[in-house]
């Protein structure tokens, strides 16, 4: 896939909870094609401290409303200046990255789960969007700290069932995503995952001893996003290779973690 | 119409903007975003004799102004190079240049020999300079016998143009450059990254697996500008400019200093397409300053 260069226009400006935002962007010249589980390096406009371009997965893209949304958490001081973006404003992407989720076979019956925690629930509501649009039942899996820090549920609720866990128990089940009941109670064919690296971890385990099919997003610390500087390495069954173009999505059984 | 030509020894360039090994990979990286041929030279990742893994992750670390990296020279060895990539590069119509790296004299010599009967590769760059392998690489450039040495015996066995790359992390730069002339190098290009080094206070730990990494990127561009100056003042050579380069400015800043062209690293990965910027930027400094040729601003800094 061509990767482009794009100004987006800020469009609006949603704060979801303290640290959340989600941002909502349209183009001039329309939108690319972009697939689930790719991923856009975003220039950050007059932030001295911030030098190199930042990763964000696209969160959902709306081709008839001319729409790409990212979902940016507060962590420092480049997610805190794109936080403060105004409508209006031209922010400077690059994009699609990565490679994406591979789409399940024709049978429409297979059971999908999509387990996703912290921002890393932001690329499964697109994966999700285009499951249920090809005529899947995906379900969702979301983890969090507390209540507070949920977002976009009642966006996922478009697309299937959604469970939640959450460490203190304010909602859902208690616990981590890997406690939640329905994993006992279901036997998903796929599951689909993207979140904290230790999250990530235990939902691969528990793919592995079920021997369900399973991928996941890894994070990396990206110097270019475009497979050119060699820094955002994993170690996988063939070697050492980058996040950015070999990835973000790897098959467990790939993985060397 | 000014002419922006330039010829580095036997090596003719279109125009003087190269790119910096490491971080253009093989060019090909980036043609989705510009015409690569436009650009005066590609150096390409830097390639071993044999295939290696490079650093473990985090090799990378952003820090103010520039960016350290511990990638560690990961690359599949020259031959997978000649066999896979150079057919591949053949026609694109610029000046592929590989920059070549070893823990070894023998391994510098036997990369070189290799890239030798490549028809397409005009040069090769010498890294005597990566900070990021623990054997060899950085260890030939800052001692002057050393360096001398691998020059010497690669000179020897390779015949096209040879552009040696230089560290920074020395006392005295010229001292190396001239020690590299005398070895018989056709040019010298500088500066490779620079020792740093970053720690997580939180976690009490280092933010890259090697501890210590190489600063790239405008941090580093009054250092590298520095050195260029005073290397071009004591060698005959012609030398390249490289260190923090992020705009034309920049890049007409190296060449008042002495340097016949420039290489830009870093400022690839913010923004892809920031080479063709600096070419058409140093055209238009040439026509506003009433210049006919690039040629005339090298070394035209007034002191
Ligand atoms: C492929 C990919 C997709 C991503 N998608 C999203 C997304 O959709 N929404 C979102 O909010 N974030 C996402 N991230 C994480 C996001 O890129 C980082 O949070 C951001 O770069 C931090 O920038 P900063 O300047 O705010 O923080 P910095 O000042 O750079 O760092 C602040 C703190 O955050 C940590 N941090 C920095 N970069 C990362 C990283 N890549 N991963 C984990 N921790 C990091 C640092 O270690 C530090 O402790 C994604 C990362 C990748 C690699
Ligand atoms: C990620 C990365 C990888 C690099 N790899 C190499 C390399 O393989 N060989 C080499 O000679 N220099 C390498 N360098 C150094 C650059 O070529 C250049 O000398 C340095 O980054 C300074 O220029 P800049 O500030 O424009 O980036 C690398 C730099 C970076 C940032
Ligand atoms: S971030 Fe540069 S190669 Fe992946």
């Amino acid at each position: 896939m061509k990767k482009l260069i794009l100004d987006l226009i800020l469009k609006k400006n949603i704060r979801l909870n303290e640290q959340v935002y989600l941002l909502i962007f349209s183009s001039e010249k329309g939108l690319p094609e972009i697939l689930p589980g790719q991923f856009a390096q975003v220039k950050i406009n007059d932030s001295p401290a911030t030098f190199l371009r930042r990763p964000f997965s696209v969160n959902f893209v709306d081709y008839e409303n001319n729409e790409l949304w990212l979902l940016i958490q507060v962590v420092g001081a480049g997610t805190l200046k794109l936080s403060e973006t105004s409508p209006g404003a031209s922010v400077n992407m690059i994009l699609p990255l990565g490679n994406s989720f591979s789409f399940p076979d024709e049978k429409k019956d297979e059971k999908i789960l999509l387990i996703g925690g912290g921002s890393g629930i932001a690329p499964l509501l697109f994966f999700g969007s285009w499951l249920f649009d090809a005529g899947f039942s995906p379900e969702f899996l979301i983890g969090a700290r507390s209540s507070i820090h949920l977002v976009e549920v009642d966006e996922f609720k478009k697309y299937g069932n959604v469970y939640i866990t959450t460490e203190d128990g304010t909602e859902g089940e208690k616990g981590f995503v890997t406690d939640h009941s329905i994993l006992k109670k279901r036997n998903y064919d796929r599951i689909y995952s993207c979140g904290p690296t230790p999250m990530m971890k235990a939902v691969g385990a528990y793919a592995e001893n079920n021997n369900i099919f399973c991928e996941v997003s890894l994070e990396n610390t990206m110097g270019c996003g475009i497979g050119a500087c060699l820094c955002c390495v994993t170690d996988t069954t063939q070697g050492r290779v980058c996040v950015c173009t070999e990835g973000t999505v790897f098959n467990i059984e790939k993985l060397k973690w | 119409m000014v002419d922006l030509k330039v010829d580095v020894g036997k090596l003719h360039l279109k125009n003087p903007v190269m790119t910096a090994s490491g971080t253009f990979g093989y060019g090909m990286e980036y043609s989705d975003f510009i015409d690569i041929s436009r650009i005066g030279g590609i150096i390409v990742k830097g390639t071993t004799l044999r295939k290696r893994e490079g650093n473990p992750y985090p090799r990378m670390k952003e820090t103010a102004s520039g960016m350290l990296n511990a990638v560690g020279l990961q690359n599949k060895g020259v031959d997978h190079f000649i066999e896979h990539i150079y057919p591949q590069l053949t026609n694109v119509d610029t000046n592929i240049i590989v920059n070549v790296s070893g823990s070894t004299i023998e391994e510098y010599v036997e990369t070189a020999e290799k890239l030798n009967i490549l028809e397409k590769i005009p040069a090769i760059e010498l890294n005597i300079s990566c900070p990021n392998v623990k054997e060899g690489g950085m260890l030939f450039g800052t001692s002057c016998t050393a360096a001398k040495e691998v020059v010497a015996k690669v000179r020897r066995a390779y015949k096209n143009v040879l552009i040696v790359k230089l560290s920074p992390n020395v006392t005295n730069i010229s001292e190396i450059a001239q020690a590299v002339e005398e070895a018989g190098a056709d040019a010298i290009s500088l500066i490779n990254t620079v020792l740093g080094m970053a720690i997580d206070a939180e976690t009490r730990k280092p933010c890259l697996s090697t501890v210590t990494g190489g600063l790239s990127g405008p941090a580093i561009k009054p250092l590298a500008l520095r050195m260029v100056w005073e290397t071009a003042r004591d060698v005959k050579i012609p030398v390249i400019g490289i260190g923090g380069i992020m705009n034309a400015a920049d890049a007409i800043e190296f060449m008042l200093a002495g340097a016949s062209a420039v290489q830009v690293g870093t400022a690839n990965f913010i923004d892809p397409t920031v080479t063709i910027k600096i070419i058409e930027g140093i055209e238009d400094y040439l026509n506003r300053h009433g210049y006919t040729s690039v040629s005339d601003i090298v070394g035209a800094l007034e002191t």
